[in-house]
């Protein structure tokens, strides 16, 4: 009579304390992959994002709250290619949570799944903010979410192997509907193929790559290197001889130098989203992309 | 075949001929017949290389040229060469990046090394060698700097992961005149359930706000007036740390230490037993996208043997308790552009033991309240204030160093700082310290760099 007594009360117990349903604490740090974390995972993941659209993920203070919720993760998503370098390391060293120490199965890095541009030949800070392993900022170009979400079935389904079944389901239903998705985008985004632009900060060379935009100049001398007036000087006489169609930056970036820019030299300067939350269109993962190509196409016209 | 062709490669490094590191790194798939060949012909002609070494280099350049032909081909553009390329470079800008070789070497698990270096200008109204604070008497650490120009403290810090168990490291510290001592050097652990963690060795006590970061990491050049004259400028010692990072929504942490008790304002230990212990409690979340905050309540408690100081001699115990509030604001959550850093500290200080001999129990406290605004990219404006408040000790002691003599010591400070990157800051600090019985003015100049690998930086 005590014993099942008891374990109904030790269920009860777990239950509570478990919370519901949630099988995976995700911490992700940046939106686009909450939103990629909840596209595979469903109902099975409970996602922590750490950071929103309009932060710059190079930058962030290693806050409390960022601590605490990094102590339950199971797995974390975070870019990789040193993109978090400035504040991630502390919040996993004083989060004291061994599955998402460097090397456990719960960190999970996008930047592994994809092949990186933009890799420096030899590293040394008076070349900037460079990264060792290439231009982390891949969420530019949408096709690098089929790698990155097969790689990320893979991991929710080794470390939570209840619900395999389901996050390899969900991939293959994400794969299909993206897909779709991405024919879509090429199709409206033909007129910008070969189109010359500006850019303000080095992180769109995987959308260049992707709409096969032809990147004139950055208005930065060197990555992470705010621009001296002289160096935007240089910039304008440049794009004299080589006329833009914009100047692109992150909703995140200060606007003063593609403002500036833009002003003198008759350049529409476009803000994108550059992840969810940058604009208020960019919702989710698709329209994130829906809202990046409308921007852009606009400022073609 | 990768592996015979990478012999074959050496076999004609080994001869004097050099080979680019794209022959062995090459994909050997579409030429395997071509380096079979060679290999055989190779092993056939060992005895007389000089001859006909030149003939097999040719033929190796032909098959190269042939890998590189196939390989165009087969794979029409896949990197985006023609895009980036095409991107103008003004003279100061960076080089074309080309993808480099992974070539593991020997020294590829060496630990992380990264350097501090200082310097500093100072000018005091006051001569620093008779420098004092009436009622606190202050350990050889917490002193004025000298005045004119010097190198100030150098730090080396060696970090890694030891296993995938325990992390390490260990920072060594040079003074001015040249002498080295080890500032910390612990191991931690990286794997113990439950949010525990364990930390060994020498270290900087979590007590505080300020306590447990390296001076290059203060806010201003100097430590504020309480951790100056109750902790000897920083309390750090040999010892054995836990913390506990508590499993809520907001941030809750507790942790003890243990240690050996010689640092200031111990001293003098000898005993199978720790003569120091610690506890503390940090807490803490966000306000909004905006705004957070941290909170921390600590204790020290330290028994001291013939503590010296200045010539004086203290045997007893100081208890040291500590509340400290940090509020930090950045527009968006994005402090790149502007942020504020605003914080606090209130100490509690209670001394019991014998002075030179004489019994001193004495009740002291003192606070700072600091705020650093960057109001630019790069451009930084502090303002700080700290003030103690002493006790007078009984007749014997009057007129001793524990003597506050009925005075209030204070401090205010102003702070300029530019820096021209993460890892870069000049700065320029104005301080009018009331806290000897004439008034100083000190202004001091100073530089800070840090290179090596990119630290993470704690809140």
């Amino acid at each position: 009579m005590i014993k099942p007594m008891l374990s109904a009360v030790i269920a009860a117990l777990t239950v509570g304390l478990a919370g519901p349903a949630a099988a995976l604490q995700v911490f992700a740090c940046e939106p686009e992959w909450g939103a990629l974390a909840h596209e595979i995972g469903g109902d099975k993941v409970s996602v922590y994002v750490a950071t929103t659209g309009v932060q710059d993920p190079h930058l962030i203070q290693a806050r409390p709250s960022l601590i605490s919720k990094a102590r339950t993760a199971d797995v974390t998503v975070c870019t990789g290619a040193e993109l978090e370098i400035g504040w991630l390391p502390m919040i996993v060293s004083q989060s004291a949570n061994k599955k998402i120490m460097p090397g456990a199965r719960g960190v999970f890095q996008p930047t592994d799944y994809v092949h990186l541009l933009e890799t420096p030949a030899s590293l040394d800070r008076s070349q900037g903010d460079i990264h060792a392993g290439g231009n982390p900022h891949i969420q530019s170009d949408p096709r690098n979410m089929i790698p990155v979400g097969k790689a990320m079935a893979d991991r929710f389904a080794e470390l939570d192997p209840a619900n395999a079944g389901l996050y390899h389901g969900r991939y293959q239903t994400f794969l299909g509907n993206w897909q779709g998705a991405l024919k879509r985008w090429q199709a409206e985004a033909a007129p910008l193929r070969g189109v010359p632009i500006a850019v303000q900060h080095r992180s769109w060379i995987y959308l260049e790559t992707w709409l096969g935009l032809r990147r004139v100049i950055a208005l930065e001398p060197k990555p992470g290197v705010p621009a001296s007036s002289g160096y935007l000087a240089q910039v304008l006489e440049v794009l004299k001889k080589t006329p833009v169609k914009m100047i692109i930056r992150a909703a995140y970036e200060d606007d003063r130098p593609s403002t500036f820019i833009g002003g003198r030299a008759s350049v529409p300067a476009v803000m994108l989203p550059y992840t969810i939350g940058g604009t208020d269109q960019a919702k989710d993962l698709y329209s994130l992309y829906d809202d990046t190509l409308s921007r852009m196409l606009k400022a073609l016209k | 075949m990768q592996r015979s062709a990478s012999r074959l490669a050496i076999a004609l490094i080994a001869t004097g001929i050099s080979v680019t590191s794209q022959a062995s790194a090459a994909p050997a798939k579409p030429t395997a017949a071509d380096f079979a060949t060679l290999q055989q012909q190779i092993n056939a002609l060992r005895g007389d290389y000089e001859t006909k070494i030149s003939e097999l280099e040719t033929r190796l350049k032909a098959a190269e040229a042939e890998v590189a032909a196939a390989h165009a081909a087969a794979t029409p553009a896949s990197p985006p060469a023609p895009e980036a390329s095409s991107e103008v470079v003004i003279a100061d800008s960076e080089t074309e990046p080309s993808p480099a070789a992974v070539t593991p070497s020997p020294n590829a698990m060496n630990p992380g090394v990264s350097v501090v270096l200082n310097g500093n200008y100072v000018s005091r109204s006051q001569d620093p060698a008779w420098a004092r604070i009436p009622g606190f008497p202050l350990s050889d650490n917490a002193g004025p700097e000298r005045r004119g120009l010097s190198l100030g403290e150098s730090e080396v810090t060696f970090g890694a992961n030891v296993d995938p168990y325990l992390s390490a490291a260990l920072t060594v510290s040079f003074d001015g005149g040249g002498s080295a001592s080890v500032e910390e050097g612990f191991i931690q652990t990286t794997a113990l359930p439950a949010g525990l963690t364990l930390k060994a060795g020498r270290f900087y006590s979590a007590i505080g706000y300020l306590n447990e970061r390296h001076g290059h990491n203060w806010s201003f050049i100097d430590m504020p007036l309480p951790y100056r004259a109750l902790l000897g400028s920083q309390y750090g010692d040999d010892g054995v740390q836990v913390r506990w990072l508590a499993p809520t929504p907001f941030f809750l942490e507790a942790g003890a230490e243990i240690f050996r008790g010689d640092r200031f304002p111990g001293g003098g230990s000898d005993k199978n037993r720790a003569q120091a212990q610690s506890l503390f409690l940090h807490t803490g979340s966000d306000i909004n996208d905006d705004s957070s905050w941290l909170g921390a309540v600590s204790y020290l408690h330290t028994a001291a043997r013939d503590r010296l100081t200045a010539g004086d001699d203290f045997s007893g115990e100081n208890g040291v308790g500590i509340a400290s509030l940090v509020y930090k604001w950045a527009p968006g959550g994005n402090p790149a552009q502007r942020n504020l850093t605003l914080s606090g500290e209130y100490f509690y200080d209670r001394q019991t033991g014998d002075f030179n001999a004489l019994p001193a129990k004495l009740n002291r406290s003192g606070w700072y309240a600091q705020g650093v605004y960057q109001f630019t990219n790069r451009w930084s404006l502090g303002l700080r204030y700290g003030s103690l408040n002493g006790d007078r000790p009984a007749k014997v002691l009057l007129k001793s160093a524990l003597d506050d003599l009925g005075r209030n010591p204070k401090a205010i400070t102003g702070l300029l700082e530019y820096d021209t990157s993460e890892f870069a800051r000049l700065r320029m600090q104005f301080t009018h310290d009331e806290t000897d019985l004439k008034a100083n003015d000190e202004l001091r100049f100073q530089y800070t760099v840090v290179y090596g690998p990119h630290g993470a930086h704690r809140y």
